[in-house]
């Protein structure tokens, strides 16, 4: 399931030791963290909160009120609007949003790097692979923000590079 | 910080609460906007409530909204707040907007209310008991409480949906209530209306769907016959339909002629969009409404429902006059050319009109004028004079669609008199910056004259009855819904219904006698002389709405016409007509990467696909496959191939073929006995299931969706086959015969129910599979709901041949190039505003006038011969050129028609 797939990417790029098991809950197949102190923890929000806690980079959270907010917001959208999803009508609104959003913002919660960052790379990165050149284009300020997080040491992994052409192509079309 | 609210929302509740729980409320300036307003900008949906922070930033998720506020009071994350509030948003709000939707849209009331949102209050409850805490995460109230009670308070404040055994939920919940916070905000959310308050606002908003409902992907999944889990009694209900044979199969009821509502039956009276008779339709117009409203007829006709699908060409109106000025011909002539174009085009579609008609007969007029009539008589109609804008170059008043100007609203460059493309407002004509004159680019002036209006106001409140009782339960798309409401919400102005023209429905008033009908006053009515035209009885139809439901076809620009100005006509009229029941519209096609307009003349259109040697079934498999049902979507050449190749030709062709020559090359053209293994069982249920989901989505007349229903199943007749290899078996022991026998009867009779579930959608190739097969007439005509065996053992096939062609690049290139390698060339091909050299035109435009006069004075002279010809040739050289001109192809034979 996707979903804790990312939350094992998430593990690596924080240097968690390996040891957390996932169980799947329902049919949406939450991930369900049997922690070894304490209740288990459903929800994958909830569980990235959690493990960056536990590797101690709280500040990948946000340091404000107001980024704390932003990060949360994020991690609810990628679970609520990108998880799951497959339909292409649903994702190609979606990245027209974050697009937009995009078009003043270095990162998601403004000029820092959070993991709300790490975590939409990650929902993403099955729709980026597919799209054409075009598309990317059309959406050019999150194929800026992806193919930035993309190479941040240590974030891809096994996952593919995504390959993003500098020169416009399709001048004609915006 | 701004805090934007729309009066009713679900979300002000919990944003409130925490504002004041955390002490923010003081810091807040709350501004009340529309329920549709896109307050976020960077959202195309409008999200509310949602908040502008000091930097900029934007939180538009209620729980990061309350997140905030305890934030900045200090307050700490934590793993168990988190969690609660991660499954408020994914767990407790689809079931509960659903819950809420019932309650206060639908006017549910008990099972239909709890039911969805029964198993989340017992989550809360038992996490309330089983930790023995009051509050969920601790010893004091925090964000997670008042999160989850800002979105149950709705609900729960009516003790019906708290029930008594939820003891901890219903402490929980009534020890929050008493607080002044929560207080405060219930009070100024609800109003003390209860959950009522939110009805304006909810109404606005999408159906919410039942969560874990099977979800209809647009691309077939992988491993679909894994997908579901197949119960034991769905695979015995299978093996039972499948045993019945051809005797389960309904009565074929025989077509009536002509077809007329019979009590007691389900009567389906079916239209399509009328489509304007002054230029040839494109790929766009035939997808939007005829096409669609085909599919939907056919399967009607399949499912033995008395059904009646009309359409015809609208024919009235100034761009009537206007086209055939250009041609050189009257008004008449030039409606029945391109009706008779119309109509040799939707033949070549195969588009099963039980009657193509056209608005310029008698009975439109008869029927015009007697409701026009009513209306008046019942003081719907208003008079008015009214500014209009009058090009003197031209000498007429112009038609909204012939100006053109910048929008007053959204700034659009070319917005059209009546309504701008880009913000969909309807605009007054005078009210267009800089308008100008479509036809010579003049400005024209403003002049007055006196009109008829309709009294919209007037006839609001019997609109909005009517449309809650329809709309409940109907099957309206969420875009007819959408614009509909946006309306109303709007409100309704008096419209106008006269325009000073010729061509039209003339206006039987003292005082109006040299104006006409406007086009869209009496275009609706069309629909009813078009089935006055085709049986006497057309009040059968139209003044029955007890018996008859009423589905209309149309793109969304269409939609205010059939939703709100028609029915509020009808309405006025007071003659018990009958409305319509489910108003299907389409979103909108585009083409390659622009944009289809029949206004700027860009794409592919009707009489040339044609001329491509593509046959019209893969023209409409295709437009079908892509239809713009839920948002636009575009019409691509090297998609069209591809899906040729891949689902028509690999998939659907390739199944229905080899299923076809193992029973002639193995079995002599004999279907072979089959004797079903518990696997064969299970292959029957899938196919049942996949048959049961295009029958549903069908009702639904989700068209496109339903498409995917016979892919699958040929996908999986295709892996039956690979799986079984008969090719093999044929050459093995008896036990390898016999399955192989049972392989391929299995497979043959899945080619046959996929014959009649394509039917619909490609009728050619379902006739050819039939023949093929020989499958018997009684089968043809019925698809069942269930998957009986249509072709026994022993029934003998005919010949069977390939179903389709492959599409080589080559061609599809040469096409693209054909059709002007994009819209470039074929918008010069057919819009003369794009080549924007009006001074030249004008000229030719003169020289053409003076030389025509020149043939006409000597042939009144009688003049020499060869000197009138050679005068006619310089006329129809200036004619050519003027032609080439405007972007017209040059039609030399005209001039000579004409004379």
């Amino acid at each position: 399931m996707a979903a804790a797939e990312d939350l094992t990417l998430l593990e690596k790029l924080l240097g968690l030791r390996r040891g957390n098991k996932y169980s799947a809950q329902g049919e949406r197949q939450i991930p369900v963290l049997q922690t070894n102190n304490g209740p288990s923890l459903t929800g994958s929000a909830t569980i990235v909160a959690h493990l960056v806690k536990q590797a101690n980079k709280e500040h990948l959270l946000g340091n404000t009120a107001e980024e704390k907010a932003l990060v949360q917001q994020w991690l609810e959208y990628k679970v609520t609007q990108i998880d799951g999803h497959s339909n292409k009508d649903d994702i190609r609104s979606i990245l027209k949003d974050l697009n937009s959003y995009l078009e003043d913002k270095v990162y998601f919660a403004g000029n820092n790097f959070t993991v709300a960052d790490v975590l939409l790379y990650y929902g993403l990165h099955r729709f980026i692979v597919d799209l054409t050149f075009q598309e990317k284009e059309k959406y050019i300020n999150m194929s800026r923000w992806f193919s930035h997080i993309q190479h941040y040491p240590g974030i891809r992994q096994h996952l593919s590079s995504v390959v993003f052409i500098k020169n416009r192509l399709y001048t004609n079309t915006h | 910080m701004r805090l934007f609210v729309s009066d009713g929302a679900p979300g002000n509740l919990p944003v409130l609460a925490a504002a004041c729980r955390a002490g923010a409320r003081d810091k807040l300036l709350i501004s009340t906007v529309g329920p549709e307003e896109c307050v976020v900008p960077f959202l195309t949906r409008p999200k509310l409530p949602a908040l502008k922070l000091d930097s900029g930033h934007y939180l538009f998720s209620s729980s990061a909204i309350c997140r905030y506020f305890f934030l900045l009071s200090g307050w700490e994350q934590d793993d168990l707040t988190n969690q609660w509030l991660e499954w408020e948003t994914t767990e407790l709000q689809p079931v509960l907007s659903v819950a809420l939707y019932n309650l206060v849209v639908r006017g549910k009331k008990g099972e239909d209310v709890l039911s969805p949102v029964r198993k989340a209050l017992i989550h809360i409850d038992h996490s309330l008991s089983r930790r023995s805490c009051p509050f969920l995460a601790g010893d004091s109230e925090s964000l997670a409480d008042i999160v989850l009670w800002g979105a149950l308070y709705p609900l729960l404040q009516d003790p019906t949906y708290l029930p008594d055994e939820l003891a901890a939920l219903q402490t929980w919940f009534r020890t929050l209530s008493v607080q002044e916070p929560c207080q405060q905000a219930a009070e100024s959310v609800l109003k003390k209306q209860g959950a009522l308050a939110l009805r304006v606002y909810l109404q606005k908003q999408p159906q919410p769907s039942v969560p874990l409902e099977r979800p209809v992907s647009n691309e077939p999944e992988e491993d679909e016959l894994s997908a579901h889990t197949l119960s034991e009694e769905e695979i015995a209900m299978a093996v039972t339909a499948w045993e019945q044979g051809l005797d389960a199969l309904p009565p074929v009821r025989p077509r009536q002629d002509p077809v007329l509502p019979v009590a007691g039956e389900r009567n389906v009276f079916i239209t399509s969009a009328l489509p304007y008779v002054n230029n040839v339709p494109h790929l766009g117009n035939i997808i939007g409404c005829v096409l669609s409203a085909d599919v939907f007829a056919r399967y009607s006709r399949l499912r033995q429902w008395n059904t009646l699908y009309l359409s015809g060409t609208d024919e009235y109106g100034t761009a009537t006059e206007t086209k055939a000025m250009d041609e050189g011909l009257t008004p008449q002539q030039i409606c029945d050319k391109y009706h008779a174009i119309h109509a040799s085009i939707y033949r070549w579609f195969n588009i099963s009109f039980d009657f193509f008609g056209r608005t310029t007969t008698p009975l439109q007029t008869t029927i015009t004028q007697d409701i026009f009539q009513r209306l008046l008589s019942r003081g719907f109609l208003l008079k008015d004079t009214v500014e209009q804008l009058r090009c003197e170059r031209c000498s007429r008043f112009l038609a909204d669609r012939f100006v053109e100007g910048i929008c007053p609203f959204c700034g659009y460059e070319e917005a059209r008199g009546d309504q701008c493309d880009k913000c969909g407002k309807l605009i007054n004509a005078i009210e267009l910056k800089k308008p100008q004159c479509k036809i010579c680019r003049e400005s024209p002036v403003v002049k007055s004259s006196q009109h008829l209006f309709l009294d919209l106001p007037k006839l609001e409140n019997r609109l909005e009855e009517w449309l809650s009782r329809t709309l409940a339960g109907s099957d309206w798309t969420p875009n007819a819904r959408f614009i509909t409401r946006s309306w109303l919400r709007d409100g309704l102005k008096p419209r106008c219904i006269t325009r000073d023209l010729k061509w039209g429905t003339p206006v039987p008033l003292e005082g109006f006698q040299d104006k006409v009908f406007y086009v869209w006053f009496d275009a609706t009515i069309g629909y009813m002389s078009i089935t006055a035209n085709y049986t006497d009885q057309w009040e059968r139809w139209w003044k029955n709405p007890e018996q008859v439901e009423l589905y209309q076809f149309m793109a969304k620009d269409n939609v205010p016409f059939h939703s709100v100005v028609f029915p509020c006509s009808a309405l006025g009229a007071e003659d018990n007509y009958t409305l319509v029941s489910h108003l299907i519209a389409t979103e909108y096609l585009n083409y390659e990467d622009g944009k289809f307009s029949k206004s700027r003349g860009v794409g592919v259109f009707g009489d040339m696909a044609q001329n491509t040697g593509i046959p019209s079934d893969i023209w409409r498999f295709y437009l079908l496959y892509v239809r713009p049902e839920n948002q636009d979507s575009s019409f691509s050449w090297s998609d069209l191939m591809l899906k040729n190749n891949s689902e028509l030709l690999n998939n659907l062709g390739n199944f229905v073929n080899r299923a076809g020559m193992f029973v002639c090359k193995f079995f002599g053209g004999c279907v072979p006995k089959m004797t079903l293994t518990p696997d064969d069982q299970r292959l029957l249920a899938h196919v049942t299931l996949e048959l049961r989901l295009y029958h549903q989505l069908l009702e639904k007349v989700r068209i496109r969706d339903a498409l995917r229903c016979f892919l699958t199943i040929s996908r999986h007749g295709n892996q039956y086959i690979q799986v079984n290899e008969p090719w093999k078996r044929i050459k093995g022991n008896e036990a390898d015969r016999l399955r192989a026998g049972t392989v391929t009867g299995v497979a043959v009779n899945m080619a046959a129910l996929l014959s009649i579930m394509i039917q619909p959608y490609m009728p050619t190739v379902s006739t050819t599979i039939q023949t093929q097969l020989q499958l018997p007439p009684a089968a043809c005509a019925v698809l069942p709901t269930d998957f009986p065996c249509l072709l026994p053992a022993g029934h003998q096939i005919g010949i069977v041949s390939p179903l389709f062609q492959k599409l080589e690049n080559d061609q599809i290139e040469s096409l693209r190039k054909r059709f002007g390698g994009g819209q470039a060339k074929v918008s010069k091909a057919e819009d003369p505003t794009e080549l924007a050299n009006p001074e030249q035109i004008k000229l030719l435009t003169d020289a053409v006038t003076k030389q025509g006069n020149v043939v006409r004075e000597l042939k009144a002279q009688k003049a020499d011969k060869a000197q009138v010809a050679a005068e006619v040739a310089k006329l129809l050289e200036l004619k050519q050129q003027l032609a080439l001109a405007e972007g017209k192809p040059p039609e030399p034979s005209k001039g000579k028609k004409k004379k």
